[in-house]
């Protein structure tokens, strides 16, 4: 078991009011699995993955739970050894690239300091000379045409494609046996989203990575991963095969989010899910999705629902299935 | 009522910038049918936002005609379109949150067209608010609310409401669903499919996904760099995508059943990026990415080939 | 209304009670800090005594023309809380009327300033791009190139030295920044969905500007309104102090630091009292300031 997440709670805290958002999350991980989590926006899928690797922002809080990485407790590692980790085994992939890499540096000092503290950690301490080699080989791997006019460039001079293949080279680095995927694909025009999802797939293969895609489109997790959790509003509400969940959904949820997705092969998509997510300060006191659930019934709404295992490998946490 | 709602012919937007002149659209043609939803699809760089634009008078064409209802002329910015244009053509943004002014309440908002084209007294505007709210499926509460109380898929029905209250005949949605999430979007989808048979609205629907375009259009355009490379009617599109272009995007698309895998065009992959419009390919300027590219496509602009009945492909591959 | 059905008058009702809601909400927001709460006390407290200058004043004759010399030079005491100044005058009555030329002054410039300012700017930033913006953004330009005092002091220097004109020099040298603050926001705003939406469906200019453009600035022009008030009264005061403004006996504050700081450190209380009364606004509008930005922050 490479990761084991149980029961995690985190809030972000402010002046004024906490926001409950993780209620309880429970996730595993075996080496060489590549698994999803799927949920709308505002789920909470970005703070779990930030918590994986304990960078959540400075109001962000653990009051509960343990996330077990190879055996070792994330949250009461030391920081030596989380940057170790941080470095040599973990790498993420964030959903905007905007965002992620800093506009005013060039791409050749981002890259050369991810490489270069890599390579510091394992005892190596390179040239020059070494790391440019190194980030030829790397931006080959992920097909970036013209490598030195990229090294040179700012961000903003690179297309949305190019800026993402030059995430992914900087989180495969990282990524010696864990790699976090959030959203890698967003703002990508489609054919370009299908080159990226084929060439994650490829080096993911390639180099046994562990994988955790996140996103909430879900036509990307069905094709890239094996296994799926759905997250709604800081809970896990389902967890199956990926070809089990999508041909039966078990949960309100995840049978509306499925239907609801406009499909190629025939006409008229689900009603929808009416209303939104309910506010972090003040959530409901039993299952999350209740005020929006069409079959709610009175437990639901008092009680959260226990963990319950409707066939081998296929877990929901709802009270019609108790 | 004219059977053709909008006519427009050899269509060109170019925009001068610093690095020289972006050809958005470069030639375009195509008619709008009457009660039709006509689906305009690309991606990053096609010129179909541009081209919605150019019809909703935010810029001015550079070359070309469009001719609305066989009789105006939309070649005018919009400040110098008469009310009764600017009423009947309206327009729906992809962004809920930039297209409401947050600081003013949905009435407000959707007061605003009433008022202006005097659709309905003053002292019957809060029926008629409420009238529309129900219509798009939000109770009459949300009246009140301002747009931060709202979520995504709300926002999106209250533009909704907004451009329906006064009573246009042609409606454009620039990727009205492409910043929903799945949820809100099949409402909204749902909302606009009722709405269209009830008050026999044209949409001309400009989108880069099509799952939507599957769900609610009846004739597929797909833009590439400027110019239009296939048009057909939908069910034809998806059984038989003729354009390499058009099948290297079906082929792009991440699907979620073994049904819709079946759909999509094997034996072709998506590769190279778009070109910059500044400098745009010469001949067809697909033949860059092109797996089937022969010498005569780089050289001359392939012509118009009909293939059936409503279903033109512009390649060379087939002339 | 006539012929309002009963259904359209539930609307009605029903707004007023939301709109009542709002304020109370952005009351609550303010309340949050206790130094806005007081901020606005002590501009009340301030306005009240200036308004009712002559009950609060224990000798308002003495704000004017005064001459008692068996009573000058006092220290401050039991029958004078912060002494007498050379003419036998209670220096605090004068520091009781020269708030209310304070907040005349503060008032006069910036019911000018503020208005005049902004509707240039939201025209400025709406038509972007044409002669009217040019000729408008210039015009502020050339005056804020200025030096701000210097400006002060030459209209002054011009015009009559007195309080009015005084106040006129200030607001002919603030009138530009409050142009350039709403001609930056509109032009940020101008190309947003809305505002096209909003013009797509034919609603007319002023409507843009005033119902559209303005309200999502509010907030900063509000803020900025409150905390120029302290500098309104530094400035006038500095144009006092050189003697271009208020002339004596009028007890303006500015006039009255410039006049008894001849008199230190002897008669240190009578100098004193003016300039902490000047702290006190300043200090005051900057905390009510702070308060409005709060309540306005959040959106």
């Amino acid at each position: 078991m490479l990761l084991e997440i149980s029961d995690l709670y985190v809030h972000y805290k402010s002046y004024w009011y906490t926001l409950k958002v993780l209620n309880g999350v429970w996730l595993r991980l075996d080496r060489g699995e590549r698994i999803g989590i799927i949920g709308e926006s505002g789920s909470g899928k970005t703070t779990l993955l930030k918590s994986i690797l304990k960078i959540l922002p400075q109001n962000g809080m653990i009051p509960k739970g343990e996330i077990r990485y190879d055996d070792k407790n994330i949250l009461k590692l030391s920081s030596s050894e989380l940057t170790k980790i941080r470095r040599k085994e973990i790498g993420m992939i964030f959903q905007d690239p905007m965002a992620a890499l800093n506009p005013v540096f060039k791409i050749r000092d981002q890259l050369y300091d991810i490489l270069k503290y890599k390579m510091m950690t394992e005892g190596h301490n390179p040239s020059s000379r070494e790391l440019y080699e190194e980030a030829l080989r790397i931006f080959s791997d992920v097909k970036l045409p013209d490598p030195d006019r990229v090294l040179e460039s700012y961000p903003f001079q690179l297309s949305g494609g190019m800026r993402q293949r030059v995430m992914i080279a900087m989180a495969l680095i990282s990524a010696g046996k864990l790699l976090l995927a959030d959203e890698p694909t967003t703002n990508l025009d489609v054919t370009i989203q299908d080159q990226i999802l084929k060439l994650i797939h490829r080096l993911v293969t390639q180099k046994n990575l562990s994988t955790i895609l996140v996103s909430h489109a879900l036509g990307m997790v069905y094709q890239m991963t094996d296994r799926v959790y759905v997250l709604y509003a800081g809970d896990v509400m389902e967890e199956a095969r990926t070809t089990d969940l999508f041909s039966q959904p078990k949960h309100p949820y995840t049978q509306l989010l499925v239907a609801s997705t406009p499909r190629l092969s025939s006409v008229g998509v689900g009603e929808g899910i009416k209303g939104k997510l309910p506010d972090y300060r003040n959530p409901p006191a039993g299952c999350r999705f209740a005020p929006r659930c069409p079959y709610v019934m009175d437990e639901c709404i008092n009680a959260k629902p226990g963990k319950i295992q409707v066939n081998r490998e296929h877990i929901v946490s709802c009270h019609l299935y108790e | 009522m004219h059977d053709v709602i909008l006519n427009v012919s050899n269509l060109r937007k170019y925009f001068k910038t610093t690095e020289g002149v972006v050809r958005a659209v470069d030639g375009v043609s195509f008619i709008v049918r009457c009660g039709e939803t006509l689906a305009l699809v690309g991606e990053s760089g096609s010129g179909k936002t541009t081209t919605g634009h150019v019809i909703m008078g935010f810029y001015t064409p550079d070359d070309g005609k469009i001719i609305y209802k066989g009789i105006h002329d939309l070649s005018s910015p919009m400040k110098k379109r008469t009310l009764e244009l600017k009423r009947d053509i309206q327009i729906v943004f992809q962004d809920p949150g930039t297209s409401l002014n947050p600081k003013r309440m949905v009435k407000d908002i959707i007061a605003l067209p009433l008022l202006v084209h005097k659709t309905i007294e003053k002292k019957r505007i809060y029926d008629k608010i409420a009238e529309l709210l129900d219509y798009v499926g939000l109770s009459e509460e949300f009246m009140f609310k301002y747009p931060h109380e709202l979520g995504g898929g709300e926002k999106q029905l209250v533009a909704i409401a907004r451009a329906l209250a006064p009573q246009p005949s042609f409606v454009i949605l620039d990727e009205s669903t492409s910043a929903l999430d799945v949820s809100s979007q099949a409402k909204v989808l749902n909302t606009l499919i009722k709405i269209q048979k009830e008050l026999k609205l044209t949409y001309l629907l400009i989108t880069h996904d099509l799952g939507v375009v599957r769900n609610i259009s009846q004739r597929v355009m797909i833009m590439y760099l400027g110019k239009i490379y296939e048009e057909a009617p939908t069910e034809e599109f998806f059984k038989f995508p003729m354009h390499p272009y058009t099948q290297m995007l079906l082929s792009s698309i991440p699907t979620l059943s073994e049904d819709d895998e079946k759909i999509k065009p094997k034996g072709i992959e998506s590769i190279g990026e778009i070109p910059s419009a500044v400098k745009p390919p010469t001949g067809c300027r697909f033949h860059t990415r092109c797996p089937f590219a022969k010498p005569v496509c780089s050289q001359q602009e392939p012509p118009d080939i009909t293939v059936n009945s409503g279903h033109i492909v512009r390649c060379w591959l087939y002339g | 209304m006539q012929g309002t059905s009963v259904y359209e008058v539930k609307f009605i009702e029903l707004e007023k009670k939301i709109k009542r809601e709002n304020w109370r909400r952005m009351w609550f927001r303010f309340k949050k800090s206790k130094l806005s709460i007081l901020g606005l006390s002590m501009i009340l407290a301030l306005l009240l005594m200036a308004i009712f200058a002559d009950y609060v004043a224990p000798y308002p004759s003495h704000a004017g023309l005064h001459i008692a010399f068996k009573n000058a030079y006092k220290p401050p005491s039991l029958e004078h809380i912060l002494g007498t100044d050379m003419y036998g005058r209670d220096v605090f009555s004068r520091i009781i009327f020269g708030f209310r030329y304070a907040f005349m002054m503060i008032g006069l410039v910036l019911s000018l300033v503020a208005p005049t300012g902004v509707i240039l700017g939201l025209i400025a930033g709406y038509y972007r791009g044409t002669f009217i913006e040019t000729i408008i953004v210039r015009l502020s330009d050339v005056f804020i190139s200025l030096p701000p005092l210097v400006l002060a002091l030459s209209i002054a220097s011009i015009l009559e030295p007195n309080i009015f004109n005084a106040m006129m020099a200030v607001s002919l040298m603030w009138w530009p920044w409050y142009v350039k603050l709403t001609y930056s926001m509109t032009v940020s705003l101008r190309n947003e969905p809305f505002i096209l939406a909003a013009e797509s469906q034919g609603a007319s200019t002023l409507h843009i500007l005033f119902k559209e453009l303005l309200p999502i600035q509010l907030g900063t022009i509000l803020t900025k309104v409150t905390l120029d008030a302290g500098w309104v009264i530094l400035i006038g005061a500095a144009i006092s102090f050189v003697g271009l403004g208020a002339q004596p006996p009028t007890p303006d504050l500015g006039t009255m630091v410039s006049e008894y700081s001849k008199y230190l450190p002897e008669y240190w209380w009578m100098s004193l009292g003016p300039a902490a009364g000047i702290v006190l606004i300043i200090l005051a509008f900057n905390l009510l300031g702070d308060g409005i930005r709060d309540v306005f922050a959040g959106e």
